[in-house]
C-alpha cells in the first residue's frame, strides 16, 4: 500500500486533473449512496401503500361491510403526532452534536449524542406503546398490513439508528473524534436524518391525507 | 511495464485460510467468479432436466410438481446467482485496476459482499430436502405464490435467499461507485475511463435504484406468506395481485441492464484490441450506456401489457426507444471492427459471437414491445427464446470472452486457445440450436412452464432439437473446464500484456501484486497503456493514433 502511494505521489503533484481524492470522504459518500438505496426500498413500500389505497373501494376498507372502528386512527393522534415533535428535536440535537464536533467541542458533542439516543429510544417504547393499544393487526385487510409493514420498518431503522448512536457515543467518550476525525459521526448524522425524513412522510401519510 | 521483483511472500498466510479471510479485490473477484462458475453448472443441470422432460410429450422423467421447481430454480440461480455475480466478478476484479486503484473502496464489506452469494444459494437450494423448493417461476406472480396455493416453505427460503443477494448487490453497488467517484488515479478523468468502468458505473446506479424495491416487494410477499398480510393477496380486502407485477418488474426489467450492460462493456473492451482500432464512437457509447439506463426504469410494465391495467401507448413506445441507444452500441462495435486488423482469438470470437446472438435477442424483444404481437406470443415460447438470447447469447458470452481475455492476467497463465475455439463452436452452434426453435414453438403458441405437450400439436420435431442443442451446449462445457483444469497449473505463461492491450490493468504484472501497481503510466487518453507502448515510436504520446 505504502509503496503505491509513494509512487503516485509525484503525478499527484504534478497532474491538474488529480482532484478526485479531495471533497466528500469515502465513508460519507458511501452513506449517501446507501441511503439513496433506502429511500428506494420506502419508495417500493409507499408505492404499495398508496396503489392498494387507490384502488381499494372504501379507505380504511369495510369490515363485514361496515366501518371498523380501529381504523379511524386519525382521531388519535396525540401520540403519532408527540413521537414526531420528539423525532424532529432528536434530529436537531443529532445535527447539533455534528456541529459541535466540527468545532472540536467535545463535551457539547457528548451531550446531544447522548439525548438524541434517549430521544430514539424514547420513539421506539412511544411505538411499542401504540402497537400494543391499537385495536387492529398486520392481518385486518390491507389498512393493517401496510400500517404495520410501513411503521415497522421505519421503527426496524430507528433501532438500527440507535445502534449506530450507540457506537458514535462509546467511541466518542472514548476520545476517538475530533473535529478533523468524525467521518462516523456526519454518517450517523445523515442516516437520522433520513430515518426523521421517513416518518414524516410516514406520519403524513398514514394520519394526516 | 511494472517489475514483479517485490512478492510479498511472507505476508501470506496458508493458502486456504487467506482465501477464505481476503480482502483484496482480486481474490474477492476470483471468489465471484470461482462461485458463479459452480452455480452456473448447478443451474445448467437444471435446464438438462427441463429439456430432458421436454424431448418429448408425455411424462417421462419427473412429475410436474418437479418440474415446477425445476424450471424456477434453473431461472433463479442463472439470474442471481450466475449471471449478476458472474459479472460484478470482473467488475470487481477490473475496476480498481483499470482506473489505478489499490483496492475497492470498502474491502470488507466486499468481502461480505461476496460471502452473502454461497450463503443465499445454499438457503434457496435447502428447499430441495426440506419438502420442496420454490416452484412459482422466478416471476412468483401472485396469487399462485400466495401460501394457500404454494403452502411449502420452499418459496419462504427462495424470498430469503433473494433478499439476501439484493443486500449483496446494494452493497456492492455502493462499493463501485465510491471507488469510480473517488479513488481513481491521477490523470484517469470520468471520460477517459474504460468503458467497462462506466457499465460497471451505470449497473450500480440501477442496482442502488432497482434492487431495494425488489426487497420491498420480497418483504410483502413474505409477510403475505407468514404474517397474513394483505398485500397481494386478493383473498382479503384491499389486496391487489397485479400490485406484485408493477413493484417486481420495477427492478426486474431494469435487471436486465444490469446482466447485460457489463457484458457491453466487456465486449467493447475486446473488440478494439482484436481489431487493432480505438473503439469508435467513445462518447457517445459512454450516453447510450446512460441512456439505457435512465429509460430502463420507464419501461417495466411491457411485461404487463396482457393484465389491461397499464397505459400500453405509452410502455411500448418507451420500449421501442430504448432500442435506440443499443443500436448506437451495436453500430459502433460493427464500426470498431470495420476496417481493423483483426485477430480471431477465442475471447474475440465470444465477442463477435455477442455481436451476432445479442442482436437477434434484440429484435426478438423489438416484437414483444408492438402490442398486438405481444397479445399474441405473452407467456409463450417466444419469452423463452427472447431471455436466453439475450443472457446466454448476450450476458454469458461476455461471461466466457471476458474469461479468456482476463484469464493471463488473473493467473499469468493463458487459456488454451484450441481447446477455447472448440468451446466456442460448442456453445455458438448448441445454444442456436436450442434458443432458436423456441420462436417457432412461441407463434404456434407452446406456452412455457408446461411439462407436457400434446403430442399431435406438431412441436416434437422442434422441441427435440432444442433438447439436442441444450445437450449440445452441456458437452461444450467440458472441454472449457478441463482447459481452465490444465491452464491454471501448465498453460503458457502470459507476461504483462499478452493481448497489446489498451487499459491500465496490463501495465502491471500477471497477476497483479496485491497493491496493483509498483508505479502508474501517465494516463492521457483512455488507452494509456497503448500511449506507453507507441510513446516511443510515435515521438509523441497518443493523440496521432
Ligand atoms: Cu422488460
Amino acid at each position: 500500500m505504502a509503496l503505491s502511494t509513494s509512487a503516485l505521489a509525484p503525478h499527484a503533484a504534478t497532474d491538474a486533473h488529480a482532484h478526485a481524492r479531495r471533497g466528500i470522504s469515502n465513508p460519507i459518500l458511501g452513506m449517501i449512496l446507501f441511503i439513496a438505496s433506502e429511500v428506494m426500498f420506502f419508495a417500493g413500500l409507499f408505492a404499495a401503500y398508496f396503489n392498494v389505497r387507490f384502488t381499494a373501494a372504501h379507505w380504511p376498507p369495510l369490515v363485514n361491510e361496515a366501518p371498523f372502528e380501529p381504523f379511524q386512527i386519525r382521531n388519535e393522534m396525540v401520540l403519532a403526532a408527540i413521537l414526531t415533535a420528539v423525532l424532529v428535536l432528536s434530529s436537531v440535537t443529532m445535527q447539533m452534536a455534528v456541529w459541535a464536533i466540527r468545532r472540536g467541542d467535545r463535551t457539547a458533542f457528548l451531550r446531544n449524542t447522548g439525548v438524541t439516543l434517549v430521544l430514539g429510544l424514547a420513539f421506539l417504547t412511544g411505538q411499542v406503546y401504540d402497537y400494543l393499544h391499537l385495536g387492529f393487526g398486520i392481518t385486518d385487510t390491507a389498512f393493517g398490513s401496510t400500517f404495520y409493514t410501513l411503521t415497522g420498518f421505519h421503527g426496524a431503522h430507528v433501532l438500527g439508528g440507535t445502534i449506530m448512536l450507540s457506537v458514535v457515543l462509546y467511541r466518542g467518550l472514548a476520545g476517538q473524534f475530533s473535529a478533523r476525525h468524525h467521518d462516523a459521526v456526519e454518517a450517523t448524522s445523515l442516516y437520522w436524518h433520513f430515518v426523521d425524513v421517513v416518518w414524516i412522510v410516514l406520519f403524513s401519510s398514514l394520519y394526516l391525507l | 511495464m511494472a517489475t514483479t521483483a517485490l512478492r510479498p511472500a511472507a505476508a501470506y498466510r496458508s493458502g486456504i485460510y487467506e482465501w477464505l479471510t481476503t480482502t483484496d479485490h482480486k481474490k474477492i473477484g476470483i471468489l465471484y467468479l470461482f462461485n458463479s462458475l459452480f452455480l452456473f453448472l448447478v443451474g445448467g443441470s437444471l435446464a438438462l432436466a427441463v429439456r430432458t422432460e421436454l424431448a418429448q410429450p408425455g411424462l417421462q422423467v419427473m412429475d410436474e410438481a418437479t418440474y415446477n421447481q425445476m424450471f424456477t430454480m434453473h431461472a433463479s440461480v442463472m439470474i442471481f446467482w450466475v449471471v449478476i455475480p458472474f459479472l460484478a466478478g470482473f467488475g470487481n476484479y477490473l475496476v480498481p485496476l483499470m482506473i489505478g486503484a489499490p483496492d475497492m473502496a470498502f474491502p470488507r464489506i466486499n468481502a461480505l459482499s461476496f460471502w452473502l452469494l454461497p450463503l443465499s444459494a445454499l438457503i434457496a437450494f435447502l428447499g430441495f430436502p426440506l419438502g420442496g423448493a420454490a416452484d412459482n417461476g422466478w416471476t412468483s406472480y401472485s396469487p399462485v405464490a400466495q401460501a394457500k396455493y404454494s403452502p411449502g416453505i420452499g418459496t419462504d427460503l427462495w424470498i430469503i435467499a433473494l433478499l439476501l443477494v439484493g443486500t449483496s448487490s446494494i452493497l456492492g453497488a455502493v462499493n463501485f461507485l465510491v471507488t469510480i467517484f473517488k479513488m481513481r488515479a491521477p490523470g484517469m478523468t470520468l471520460f477517459r475511463m474504460p468503458i467497462f468502468v462506466w457499465t460497471m458505473l451505470v449497473t450500480s446506479v440501477l442496482i442502488l435504484m432497482g434492487t431495494p424495491v425488489l426487497t420491498s416487494a420480497l418483504v410483502m410477499l413474505y409477510i403475505d406468506r407468514n404474517f397474513g398480510g394483505a398485500f397481494f393477496n386478493t383473498a382479503l380486502e384491499g389486496g391487489n395481485a397485479i400490485l406484485w407485477q408493477n413493484v417486481f418488474w420495477f427492478y426486474s426489467h431494469p435487471a436486465v441492464y444490469i446482466m447485460v450492460l457489463p457484458a457491453m462493456g466487456i465486449v467493447s473492451e475486446i473488440l478494439p484490441v482484436f481489431s487493432r482500432k480505438p473503439l469508435f464512437g467513445y462518447k457517445a457509447f459512454v450516453f447510450a450506456t446512460a441512456g439505457i439506463g435512465a429509460l430502463g426504469f420507464s419501461v417495466w410494465a411491457h411485461h404487463m401489457f396482457t393484465t389491461g391495467s397499464v397505459y400500453l401507448p405509452f410502455f411500448s413506445l418507451m420500449t421501442f426507444l430504448i432500442a435506440v441507444p443499443t443500436g448506437v452500441k451495436m453500430f459502433n462495435w460493427v464500426a470498431t471492427m470495420f476496417r481493423g486488423k483483426l485477430v480471431f482469438t477465442t475471447a474475440m470470437l465470444f465477442a463477435v459471437g455477442f455481436l451476432s446472438t445479442f442482436l437477434i435477442g434484440g429484435i426478438n424483444g423489438a416484437f414483444l414491445a408492438a402490442v398486438p404481437v405481444d397479445y399474441h406470443v405473452h407467456a409463450t415460447y417466444w419469452i423463452v427464446a427472447h431471455i436466453h438470447y439475450v443472457l446466454f447469447g448476450g450476458s454469458m458470452m461476455g461471461v466466457f470472452a471476458a474469461i479468456y481475455f482476463w484469464f493471463p492476467k488473473m493467473f499469468g497463465r493463458r487459456l488454451n486457445e484450441t481447446l477455447g475455439k472448440i468451446h466456442f463452436v460448442g456453445i455458438f452452434v448448441g445454444m442456436n440450436l436450442t434458443f432458436f426453435p423456441m420462436h417457432l414453438l412461441g407463434i404456434d403458441g407452446m406456452v412455457r412452464r408446461i411439462a407436457d405437450y400434446s403430442a399431435t400439436a406438431g412441436w416434437n420435431d422442434l422441441n427435440l432439437l432444442a433438447t439436442i442443442g441444450g445437450f449440445t451446449i452441456a458437452v461444450a462445457m467440458l472441454p472449457f473446464l478441463w482447459n481452465i483444469f490444465v491452464s491454471l497449473r501448465a498453460g503458457e505463461p502470459a507476461g504483462d500484456d499478452p493481448w497489446e492491450g489498451n487499459t491500465l490493468e496490463w501495465a502491471t504484472s500477471s497477476p497483479p501484486p496485491p497493491w496493483n501497481f509498483d508505479h502508474l503510466p501517465p494516463i492521457r487518453s483512455e488507452r494509456p497503456v497503448f500511449d506507453l507502448r507507441h510513446a516511443a515510436d510515435a515521438g509523441r504520446p497518443s493523440a496521432g493514433h
